[in-house]
């Protein structure tokens, strides 16, 4: 499933040509910097999900819940006085990070329908809280009103998008590459190691629980980040930031691109707000019939996604 | 306090009519479907469409709705599920969660985003004093129903032939089909019946919850509560927790409103943590 079909310099290559695509949207598409931004962290998404589904093998459908914890977090401290946006975005990782840490021992233990479960009542939880205290959320109307002070004390965030698309996408890249290093490094080999054979893990004395525990918290961490990010560079919180339909997106995203492949998550969410955002004024109702229409035939024709596709089509060019 | 008790009692039968057909097919072929609220939909809007359109009355209706829910669930089986046994539990989720929205869509197409009218016949309209408690006559019948089912399905899946059939394969499938039981077909079967129970609780729930194009979603967790709190594969554990989530639902509705769903789901994580496997374990995994 995961064999390298490129070498390892192409792929080098490869994976520099598209970060700097990426980065050249900003002179190439300057009308679409809020849309690129948002790419860029729903990709992020995609990819902490990644984390827990593709490679820990943890089956969630609530990972909105950090995604919204980490907007929630940020945003409430732009709202109430301090606007500085990385110390903001460290608050809502330290945040998601522990919140994910404490769940980590609900959602470990137990067959795929609990954690199922867990994860989908936690979301739900949430979301039904952030609709509760709306005098502290906003309720369903979002939480406004927030004040983010400039990047670095230099860089206002401008109507353009454009501080707020290269802030996104430097700490989209500083972040993917703490995940690269992560998934690289002898932990995300243990937990290739896990998804494959949680049993011949246990026999040669790997502490399974406790690294599943770990990659949970570290995802809900990049998640709580993506969250932030979108909470400080739209200077807003909708309620629709956690819930179970935003679960089920970033789901999507991921599935599009391929699970347990590190750019999976990326490529989907390039793709999925591209389609969507050509898609705009379509009717919500015909969008999710087509979500759906894809969802199955995902599942019943097409396994592994966009990179799967291409690491078939690699692997037949190159014999 | 007691018209309280009864209320979420008559919530609770709702509940577990839908759920009890989710129950066993997720003990059965332990298929993660989060698509069940699709075939209570399909119910409800089956009876309701044959009612308000066509005339029939309530109890036809009921018949009918258990009828095209059944039908539509024995197509889907057909087509996707039994594809999908084997597969990864992300499969079948995302499976079933592209059929809800498919299923979301048609029905907003077709009979447009609004909650159904729904007129209750004469029969069970009103109130009837039942040991010095005035209660509903339509949640009356819900409990009836519930009772009716349940213990049907016991006498079913304790007494016949099919039911130990049933009762085998959940407990081990291999063996089963071993013994030369066809599970394939039996899962075939109980799967288009429990998608017709749903039916016949959507078509009930009418009166009740409302019925409107996003249904399978909006209780989509309350279904899952009572199969995972009480025990996927059995009978008695889903009526148990059915019951549990329909009076603490409705008490806390009714004594701590701010409180909303919210208290519905604390509970079930407490469940889960005091019971990972669920009330009433199936056997071979307690």
């Amino acid at each position: 499933m995961k064999t390298l079909t490129l070498t390892p310099v192409r792929l080098r290559g490869a994976e520099i040509v598209f970060w700097l695509a990426l980065a050249s949207c900003f002179f190439l598409l300057p009308d679409k910097l809020t849309l690129m931004s948002q790419i860029l962290i729903f990709g992020l998404f995609a990819v902490s999900l990644d984390m827990a589904l593709g490679y820990a093998g943890i089956l969630t459908v609530g990972h909105a819940a950090f995604f919204g914890a980490g907007a929630y977090a940020a945003g409430l401290l732009a709202k109430h006085g301090w606007g500085e946006p990385f110390s903001g975005l460290l608050i809502a990782l330290v945040v998601c990070a522990a919140l994910g840490y404490l769940l980590s021992y609900l959602v470990v233990r137990g067959a795929d329908l609990t954690r199922l479960m867990i994860t989908i009542g936690v979301c739900v939880l949430l979301a039904e809280l952030a609709n509760r205290l709306s005098g502290i959320t906003g309720g369903t109307d979002g939480l406004q009103g927030m004040v983010m002070w400039p990047v670095l004390g230099l860089f206002e965030f401008d109507l353009f998008g454009k501080t707020a698309f290269l802030y996104a996408f430097g700490v989209v890249l500083v972040m993917f590459l703490g995940v690269r290093l992560i998934l690289r490094s002898p932990f995300g080999l243990a937990l290739r190691g896990i998804h494959d054979s949680r049993k011949r893990m246990l026999a040669i004395g790997s502490p399974v629980e406790s690294r599943l525990r770990m990659a949970y918290a570290l995802s809900a961490a990049v998640a709580g980040v993506a969250g932030a990010l979108l909470a400080q560079t739209t200077q807003f919180v909708g309620i629709e930031s956690i819930g179970f339909n935003r679960s089920a997106e970033v789901l999507i995203i991921l599935v599009l691109g391929g699970t347990g492949r590190l750019y999976g998550g990326m490529i989907g969410a390039l793709v999925y707000m591209l389609v969507h955002d050509a898609f705009a004024d379509l009717n919500p109702e015909y969008w999710m019939f087509w979500l759906g229409i894809f969802l199955i035939a995902a599942v019943m024709v097409g396994r592994g996604g966009i990179m799967g596709a291409l690491s078939r089509l690699a692997k037949r060019s190159a014999p | 306090m007691g018209i309280v008790i009864f209320d979420g009692v008559a919530y609770g039968m709702l509940l577990f009519l839908i759920a009890v057909g989710l129950s066993i097919t997720m003990g059965l072929m332990n298929f993660v479907n989060l698509a069940h609220g699709s075939f209570a939909m399909v119910g409800g809007y089956a009876a309701s469409l044959l009612m308000s359109r066509y005339g029939v009355s309530f109890f036809p209706a009921l018949a009918a709705a258990f009828v095209a829910a059944a039908l539509i669930g024995a197509v889907l089986e057909f087509v996707f599920y039994r594809r999908l046994y084997k597969a990864h539990p992300l499969d079948q989720v995302l499976l079933s969660i592209g059929i809800v929205f498919v299923s979301i869509a048609v029905f907003t197409y077709f009979f447009g985003p609004t909650m159904q009218p729904f007129q209750l016949p004469p029969l069970l309209d009103g109130r009837v004093s039942l040991g010095g408690l005035e209660v509903g006559r339509y949640r009356l019948f819900l409990i009836v129903c519930g009772v009716l089912v349940l213990a049907v399905l016991l006498l079913g899946i304790g007494k016949t032939r099919y039911g130990a059939m049933v009762r085998a394969a959940v407990d081990n499938q291999r063996v089963a089909a071993g013994t030369g039981i066809h599970v394939q077909r039996l899962f075939f079967l109980t799967f288009s019946l429990g998608c017709g129970l749903a039916g016949l609780g959507g078509a009930l729930s009418l009166g009740m919850l409302g019925l409107e194009p996003s249904f399978p979603l909006k209780y989509l967790v309350y279904f899952l509560i009572v199969v995972c709190v009480g025990g996927a594969g059995t009978i008695t554990g889903p009526f148990i927790a059915a019951l549990l989530v329909g009076v603490v639902d409705m008490a806390g509705k009714y004594y701590w409103p701010e409180a909303g769903a919210f208290l519905i789901y604390v509970v079930m994580i407490v469940m889960l943590l005091l019971r990972p496997n669920g009330i009433v374990p199936r056997k071979g995994i307690a």
